[in-house]
């Protein structure tokens, strides 16, 4: 699509290209110099302050950090996935006085902010910084989780269920055994990206105390002194944002892997760009022949 | 119930400056966010690389992480702020530009190839086909979207009450800990401010959805 949007560039706009993103990228690595210079000025690059990374016990208090927050993500994803799948049948329940109160209840989970649902079971239960963030975590992302696979079922085709429901399955045994499955696959890059969202979600901990990773670099400076700050600071988010792309990347390289099986299949995109070109297509128009025709 | 009675008016401030930074941070990031999806898709490859690389790094940075930079790590590097507010703002909106901008990107590869075709047959350039053609039909593919990631600013505004910024979970902290007997009280009226400005815009978002589904 990209390429569309331009012609292949002659001699001469790639002569004004290269030249652009010659100038493009003076300005951003001097942009970045002048950041070196200013955190060079600041005596940040000095040996003493990386030093303390050949320390075992900054590494310990590090690792100890990641551990938590890994630990609060795991728990919280293993927890909220049943939840939210449980959640995902009551809301597309035929009997409206659980679908509408479990709407309600969702809708609710989904507008508030994550960290003030943890502060509000920290404080208003009295639990540990754990269980308060685990459950902040739990609560709202097992209501993103319903609503993923809500959007999933609904976007199966109509015969799945109606198929299910003539060979004698009940309305919960076709929502179990036809719908889920294929509803959970088809889901699969958002429940993905979610998680990483869930993975982020834990550095929230930090603002109810619990001991993460950012918690663990606020008490390594405050311990050892502002002069470490920023290398601890610096290495904390290198290591974030070093999982999430790794994550982000398997969410990505699942999604590509189920366009590929689905080819021949019925992924969603392709429903809806089969019904786009049929409308507007002149020669589609064309080939369906229509009643009075015949 | 006379917990939030009394305390109205900090409700009210809390409010309004919660409003105040979502909807600076949110003009901002909508600005950014465009103007760092044009990049991406543009001719030149310095910005594009460039575009990618602030969109993969920002949008795989927790939020915390990014508040905890503006606001702790920049002031003892020298960059000092008249307010923390300036420090929120500058990293909610640069965490949202980066969703915004893979929204919009998203919007302009929906756009139909004919579109930028004939925009080009007819002699337009890159910066004509983009901001002429495709980018207003882009952009009214992904409102949705778009809101919605607004609806998450609104949350993520959140955080700032933690980096000394006075809005509404600023407040709701402070009221929490001045009324230790009333904890559940005070916290279920900052959550109902905030589901005030969430659910309706949620509601517009599906509102939207819907139209657009119907003139497509």
């Amino acid at each position: 699509m990209t390429s569309v949007l331009y012609d292949v560039p002659g001699p001469k706009a790639r002569r004004i290209s290269l030249i652009g993103s010659v100038i493009g990228t003076v300005v951003i690595v001097g942009l970045l110099a002048w950041i070196a210079m200013t955190l060079a000025q600041q005596g940040i690059f000095e040996g003493r302050r990386w030093a303390i990374f050949t320390r075992g016990d900054v590494w310990m208090l590090l690792g100890n950090g990641l551990g938590a927050t890994l630990s609060a993500a795991a728990v919280a994803a293993v927890i909220a996935f049943p939840l939210g799948l449980m959640l995902c049948l009551l809301r597309i329940s035929l009997v409206a006085w659980i679908r509408i109160p479990t709407r309600v209840v969702l809708e609710f989970l989904r507008g508030m902010p994550v960290v003030l649902m943890m502060l509000f079971v920290l404080l208003g239960f009295g639990t540990s910084q754990f269980v308060a963030v685990v459950t902040g975590l739990v609560l709202y992302n097992l209501a993103i989780f319903a609503e993923i696979l809500r959007a999933g079922i609904q976007s199966l085709p109509k015969g799945q269920r109606e198929a299910g429901l003539t060979i004698g399955l009940t309305s919960f045994q076709s929502r179990m055994f036809i719908e889920l499955p294929q509803a959970i696959r088809r889901m699969m890059p958002s429940l993905v990206a979610q998680l990483v969202v869930l993975l982020k979600d834990t550095s929230l901990g930090y603002i109810v105390a619990y001991g993460e990773l950012l918690r663990a670099v606020q008490v390594m400076a405050d311990f050892l002194g502002n002069a470490f700050l920023f290398p601890i600071f610096f290495v904390a988010a290198a290591i974030y944002i070093a999982i999430n792309i790794c994550v982000s990347r398997i969410a990505v390289w699942i999604e590509r892997r189920g366009s590929k099986k689905a080819a021949g299949g019925v992924a969603p995109a392709m429903i809806r760009t089969g019904l786009e070109g049929a409308g507007n297509d002149p020669v589609a128009k064309n080939i369906v022949p229509g009643p009075d025709k015949k | 119930m006379d917990v939030i009675i009394e305390n109205l008016p900090l409700y009210w401030n809390g409010f309004l400056r919660t409003l105040f930074l979502s909807v600076v941070s949110g003009i901002i990031a909508l600005v950014l966010g465009t103007l760092l999806a044009a990049a991406r898709v543009s001719p030149v490859a310095a910005l594009r690389g460039f575009s990618t690389v602030y969109v993969e790094v920002l949008r795989n940075t927790p939020l915390t992480i990014a508040f905890f930079f503006a606001a702790i790590v920049l002031p003892r590097l020298g960059v000092k702020f008249e307010q923390f507010e300036i420090a929120a703002i500058i990293a909610l909106s640069a965490y949202t530009a980066a969703f915004i901008a893979e929204a919009v990107r998203s919007g302009v590869n929906s756009v139909a190839l004919g579109q930028a075709e004939a925009a080009r047959s007819i002699g337009m350039n890159f910066g004509q086909v983009l901001s002429l053609i495709i980018l207003p039909q882009a952009l009214r593919t992904v409102i949705p979207p778009l809101i919605n990631i607004l609806i998450a600013l609104v949350k993520n505004s959140s955080v700032a009450g933690a980096f000394f910024v006075l809005e509404l979970f600023g407040y709701g902290r402070q009221m929490a800990n001045a009324n230790g007997d009333q904890v559940m009280t005070v916290l279920l009226g900052v959550a109902f401010f905030y589901l005030l400005i969430t659910i309706p815009l949620g509601i517009l978002a599906s509102t939207v959805e819907r139209k657009v589904a119907i003139a497509r």
